[in-house]
């Protein structure tokens, strides 16, 4: 067949569709407040993963002759405390101890909450009622007091902290994935699938587990900012890390009394908290925002 | 619609809501319960505290009952539960129950001022920026309420605390003063803490209140009020606000139970001692009866302000089922 000569006006009708992971790219990185937030993520995950290498101190050890000292003094990027410890060293495996947190606590929450809203989304009945039942109790509990209690009873340190911060998350993680697996299951190819007799796990895993994804990456982000928010608050009160270690909650409130003579041990960790939590939580509105149909913003 | 169809559907809807909440206070009981067996090692160690004799250890266990089988234990919990008793704390040496109730009224003077100020914030200027949505003033309130949203409590209340407490010694920085002291007083001592915790439900409300009323006043009867010639003012705060109001009392419902989170950072920072101090001090010293006490508490008040929120839906949407 011989080429057709092109009719005029019509290649600007030709639209190539973007592809979704495309489409994603350019709704999520528009803003300029998404594209911050994740550069702090990505600050936040370096410092996390390279703190031993790249703190020029040891957190922990204290320099008798180098207490109290301002930022940007000797060798000391951000100051020492009053023991004469290295802040921005302190800084840096405290961003440690925070990822540790919001990862181990995230991952307590998907493992409690995903697979049982799956099933009570997809089987509904007796399942879906007796772990929505589960799920509402839990909910009625005040997140940071349940924290709390688990802490208090299995005892204060960070690995329980964890625990506890994630054990909160269950609860949320299950209603998110429970609401999106119901609204999947009503839609004609889960129908189709099962009507050729596909088994419940496989229909789990390829058709409805990635129509959840993005409900539960909004969800997952919110859970780090909270995690960190929990973790310092725990770690402040006592109750995550045990001194000497640095956490941003505990660098807050070690460096409290002494405040008015050498105030950067607490502005330091202060704006870092702060600056991440707001990270992860600019991330997760981005994200909600950037996935699913397009629609106009208020 | 008349008042009685709505009173009646509103009973119809409590007395389901009251139904379920028998299997949801089962589950947390049991829950509760349940916090016994995440004790590592021996509870009665654990509970009796660092250095008790093995006659101490022995009299926690059998206080307590945990040389039962577990489900006789159970059934003992559940039986104190329904009479009202808590137990007694070990570090404190008193019934849960008196603990509690003696320092109610201070925690609850704090989530008030915290809940009032948290409406004084976030009322007007979620009102704000859904009248400008799109304008600076729009922007400008959601940076505010996107960074009250990431401030985490104790940072804001050490913050007030040393700087304004402390350093320009305008409010008191620490302690609690009781109202028969004098309503000035006791507010005095409230301000600080009550914006530490409340700041975060201040930007919860800003955030849903802007979103719910940008919504409202783009309907029909909003662009009609407009047109018949009523003033801008009375149509957001007599046509708007009424409809977009259901938003914000949910999050007021779901911030009680944070609120009382909450408490706990925001009393120790500021040396109040109610209900956050106790299960921080309870907490700390692995008092069992006090935590189970407290979370118990914790979860009635939860409860009951959602009871109260689903309620409030029936007052502000007379049409519809509640959500």
């Amino acid at each position: 067949m011989s080429a057709l000569p092109e009719t005029p006006g019509t290649d600007a009708a030709v639209v190539v569709p973007e592809t979704p992971r495309r489409r994603f790219l350019r709704r999520f990185t528009g803003p300029w407040a998404n594209r911050f937030a994740l550069l702090v993520l990505v600050l936040w995950f370096v410092a996390a993963v390279a703190a031993p290498w790249l703190a020029p101190h040891d957190p922990l050890v204290q320099d008798i002759d180098a207490r109290r000292l301002a930022p940007f003094s000797d060798g000391h990027l951000l100051g020492t405390d009053t023991l004469g410890r290295d802040t921005f060293s302190r800084l840096l495996y405290g961003a440690r101890v925070a990822g540790m947190a919001a990862l181990i606590s995230v991952g307590v929450g998907l493992a409690g909450g995903v697979v049982p809203a799956l099933l009570a989304g997809l089987l509904r009945g007796w399942w879906d009622a007796v772990f929505s039942r589960i799920a509402d109790a839990l909910l009625s509990f005040p997140p940071l007091l349940l924290a709390l209690a688990i802490v208090g009873v299995m005892g204060p340190n960070l690995t329980n902290a964890m625990l506890a911060i994630g054990i909160v998350f269950v609860p949320r993680f299950y209603r998110v994935v429970r609401a999106a697996t119901l609204s999947v299951r009503e839609e004609t190819f889960i129908e189709a699938s099962r009507s050729i007799g596909t088994p419940t796990h496989w229909i789990l895993r390829k058709h409805v587990l990635p129509n959840v994804l993005s409900p539960l990456a909004v969800q997952i982000s919110l859970a780090f900012g909270f995690a960190i928010l929990a973790e310092s608050s725990l770690s402040f009160l006592g109750l995550g890390v045990q001194p000497p270690d640095p956490s941003w909650g505990s660098m807050l409130s070690e460096g409290r009394a002494a405040w008015f003579y050498t105030p950067w041990p607490v502005i330091v960790p202060t704006v870092t908290v702060v600056l991440t939590v707001l990270a992860c939580n600019v991330t997760g509105d981005g994200l909600s925002d950037s996935v699913g149909r397009e629609k106009g913003r208020a | 619609m008349s008042t009685g169809v709505v009173a009646r559907r509103t009973a119809s809807m409590l007395g389901r809501r009251l139904l379920a909440l028998i299997p949801l206070l089962a589950i947390v009981s049991l829950a509760t319960f349940s916090l016994v067996f995440l004790i590592p090692g021996d509870p009665a160690h654990r509970i009796a505290g660092e250095g008790a004799s093995e006659a101490q250890i022995e009299a926690v266990r059998s206080d307590l009952g945990l040389d039962q089988p577990a489900y006789q234990q159970f059934a003992t919990f559940i039986g104190n539960l329904a009479q009202g008793d808590l137990g007694t704390s070990y570090t404190f040496r008193t019934p849960v129950w008196d603990m509690i109730s003696a320092r109610l009224p201070i925690t609850v003077s704090l989530t008030l001022v915290a809940m009032v100020i948290a409406l004084l914030i976030g009322i007007p200027t979620g009102v704000l920026a859904a009248r400008r949505a799109g304008r600076w003033q729009d922007r400008v309130v959601t940076v505010g309420s996107t960074l009250g949203l990431a401030t985490p409590n104790f940072v804001l209340g050490l913050l007030l605390t040393l700087v304004i407490g402390v350093k320009f010694q305008w409010l008191p920085a620490t302690g609690y003063a009781e109202m028969s002291e004098g309503f000035g007083l006791w507010l005095k001592h409230l301000l600080l803490p009550g914006f530490a915790l409340g700041i975060v439900a201040a930007a919860e409300i800003a955030r849903q209140l802007r979103a719910s009323l940008a919504d409202v006043l783009r309907q029909d009867y909003v662009r009609t009020a407009v047109a018949k010639g009523m003033l801008p003012r009375s149509v957001v705060w007599k046509h708007g606000l009424k409809n977009a109001l259901m938003p914000v009392v949910t999050v007021v419902g779901i911030q009680t139970g944070y609120l009382l989170g909450g408490t706990a950072v925001v009393e120790t920072i500021f040396g109040i001692q109610g209900l956050g101090d106790f299960a921080v001090r309870a907490v700390m010293s692995g008092d069992l009866p006090a935590i189970q006490g407290m979370v118990v508490f914790a979860v009635l008040i939860t409860v009951t302000a959602s009871l109260l929120v689903d309620l409030t839906y029936g007052y502000l949407n007379p049409r519809g089922e509640s959500q």
